[in-house]
């Protein structure tokens, strides 16, 4: 019996919204689970770092309540990964804080009681730190340096879930899985490996599936549908107009990926060398010859994130000639100036802050890599401090605001005065946050490092 | 004449907080060909502030792709960060200039 596993994933992240028609006719198709991203590290640190979600708590609300409502008309399990962008515990109470929110203003169908489960993989930093110390962590390229006090220093450190965490989650029955830090791709590919599918079919689906309709000609439309069978699988968006092409699925490998071939996840990883790419009718693919290679130990990627600072940022903008034309000479000069007053004036020593000016218009984008220039008709400087405190960060920024305003290019021209678009001119930017793990960690068992809880509403 | 004069796009991206990859879609195979023959790994690592071998190069034949990875000079958030998608790294690439062809 060639049994197929039909996904339907409505967009790549909860919170970036979906075509709710492609939706509608999504569910028409009856696939057998909703699996939807809740986040990743693409944003940055601070995530992580603050344990918060980057997105509008009411914009995932709304959605989420149209994927519940379309998993209450199918009675399939709904399953989100990566909760709350980070996927800390607070994310996924979050989430499930959410969810009883929506539960509650819905009418039951026959009084059917909800089961969520939630799946936590953050980790305690004393217990990575044992892990370290019993050498089970081991790192990936590029390697970063890494001792006990790293690891004690993360403000929050999670494991990214695999199948096998997502799968133990789906066996409780749960209607909702909320999941803690998850792989993109583990929270599609659970189901269909559970049913025994083609376990290279399963993992390259999940892939080409984890960014929605990314994958089509239509990527804004969000919703995709994967059929995944014993043999490979087969992907087609359902938005008006959309289609799945061999070169928009094929090339979807390519995507946040440094191997176009090669993708590595919990347990093994999936390699795609010798993968066969056809179109079928108008707007399907078919794809057969992925290959699943388990390996062992059994790993979970970490993450972590560390508070590294504090900063205050100042933006002028200059748009006389004579300051754009000199601009870099003008910041050379002012920054040699800024270093003295506050050598004298905060008595702040130049290894305990960092000033840096970026100069929008010259080379804010790239630096040093920037090969063009062209003057133009104005520049912004936008200064950035980096301190220890937010009130060292401060006291710079203040100390900086009156010469951002008014110094001059040399000491025989008038008083300039240049453009704040803002009072005050700085901003106090709050805690700043640096990733510092790119490592797995070794289990003998995989769900040695997540908490299961089921709950019924 | 320059990459993108040659190519139907070129996207780069992060891989995660410490790798930067770089997609140049060739769209067709004369343009395949010529940036397989024409844009050399030195040239891309020099664009990127990268010594050569630490370029990944992954010249794709059957999508037309031809694709490098690099780590990232500094990890993704770093102060020192100025572009936390690396998505503008793309147009370095773009801009490279491609030797006349023979």
């Amino acid at each position: 019996m060639n049994k197929i596993i039909r996904v339907l994933v409505p967009s790549g992240v909860l919170g970036l919204g979906f075509d709710p028609k492609a939706l509608a006719d999504a569910v028409a198709l009856k696939p057998d689970v909703i699996c939807i991203d809740g986040g990743s590290t693409d944003s940055g640190p601070n995530s992580l770092g603050t344990s918060t979600s980057k997105y509008s708590r009411a914009v995932c609300l709304r959605e989420w309540r149209q994927l519940m409502r379309a998993r209450a008309q199918l009675d399939v399990p709904l399953i989100i990964g990566s909760a709350g962008t980070c996927g800390t515990d607070d994310m996924v109470d979050w989430m499930f804080d959410i969810t009883r929110e929506i539960a509650a203003g819905e009418e039951r169908q026959g009084n059917r009681p909800l089961k969520v489960a939630r799946l936590y993989t953050e980790q305690d930093n004393t217990i990575v730190a044992c892990a370290f110390a019993q050498q089970r962590i081991k790192p990936l390229e590029p390697q970063l340096p890494l001792d006990a006090d790293t690891i004690d220093s993360c403000e929050h450190i999670v494991a990214l879930a695999g199948a096998e965490q997502i799968q133990a989650a789906l066996a409780t029955g749960a209607d909702i899985i909320i999941a803690g830090r998850t792989t993109d791709t583990a929270v599609v590919s659970a189901l269909p490996l559970m049913r025994r599918c083609h376990a290279g079919a399963a993992w390259h689906a999940a892939k080409i599936a984890e960014c929605g309709a990314l994958c089509s000609t239509h990527p804004t439309s969000g919703v995709i549908i994967v059929d995944i069978d014993q043999s490979g699988f087969t992907i087609y968006p359902t938005a008006a107009g959309a289609r799945c092409t061999p070169q928009s699925v094929s090339a979807h490998m390519l995507y946040e990926n440094t191997d176009p071939f090669i993708l590595y996840e919990p347990g093994g990883h999936l390699d795609v060398r010798h993968t066969h790419y056809e179109a079928q009718g108008d707007a399907q693919v078919r794809v057969t010859g992925s290959q699943w290679v388990p390996t062992s130990p059994y790993t979970l990627k970490l993450e972590g994130a560390r508070l590294v600072g504090y900063q205050t940022i100042l933006l002028a903008l200059l748009r006389h000639p004579h300051y754009v034309t000199h601009a870099k000479a003008w910041v050379n000069r002012l920054t040699g100036f800024l270093k003295r007053e506050i050598s004298v004036s905060l008595e702040l020593p130049e290894d305990r802050y960092e000033i840096e000016f970026r100069l929008i218009g010259v080379d804010a984008t790239l630096g040093k890599l920037e090969t063009r220039s062209a003057e133009g008709v104005e520049t912004g400087v936008l200064v950035i401090v980096t301190a220890s405190s937010q009130a060292e960060a401060d006291e710079i920024g203040k100390l900086i605001n009156p010469f951002l305003l008014h110094y001059p290019l040399t000491d025989e021209e008038p008083l300039p005065t240049f453009a704040f678009p803002y009072s005050p001119a700085q901003t106090s930017r709050g805690p700043l946050f640096g990733f510092c793990l790119n490592h797995v960690l070794q289990l003998d068992d995989p769900m040695s490092a997540v908490r299961l809880e089921v709950t019924t509403l | 004449m320059k990459v993108i004069d040659v190519v139907s796009s070129v996207r780069s991206k992060n891989a995660g907080p410490f790798w930067v990859t770089i997609d140049i879609f060739c769209g067709s195979v004369p343009a395949f060909n010529r940036i397989v023959a024409g844009l050399t790994t030195r040239q891309v690592g020099d664009a990127l502030g990268q010594p050569e071998a630490a370029v990944k190069r992954f010249d794709i034949a059957s999508l037309h792709v031809v694709k490098f990875s690099v780590h990232r000079p500094v990890v993704q958030g770093h102060p020192a960060d100025r572009d936390l998608h690396g998505a503008q790294w793309a147009v370095l690439i773009e801009e490279l200039v491609l030797p006349d062809q023979q």
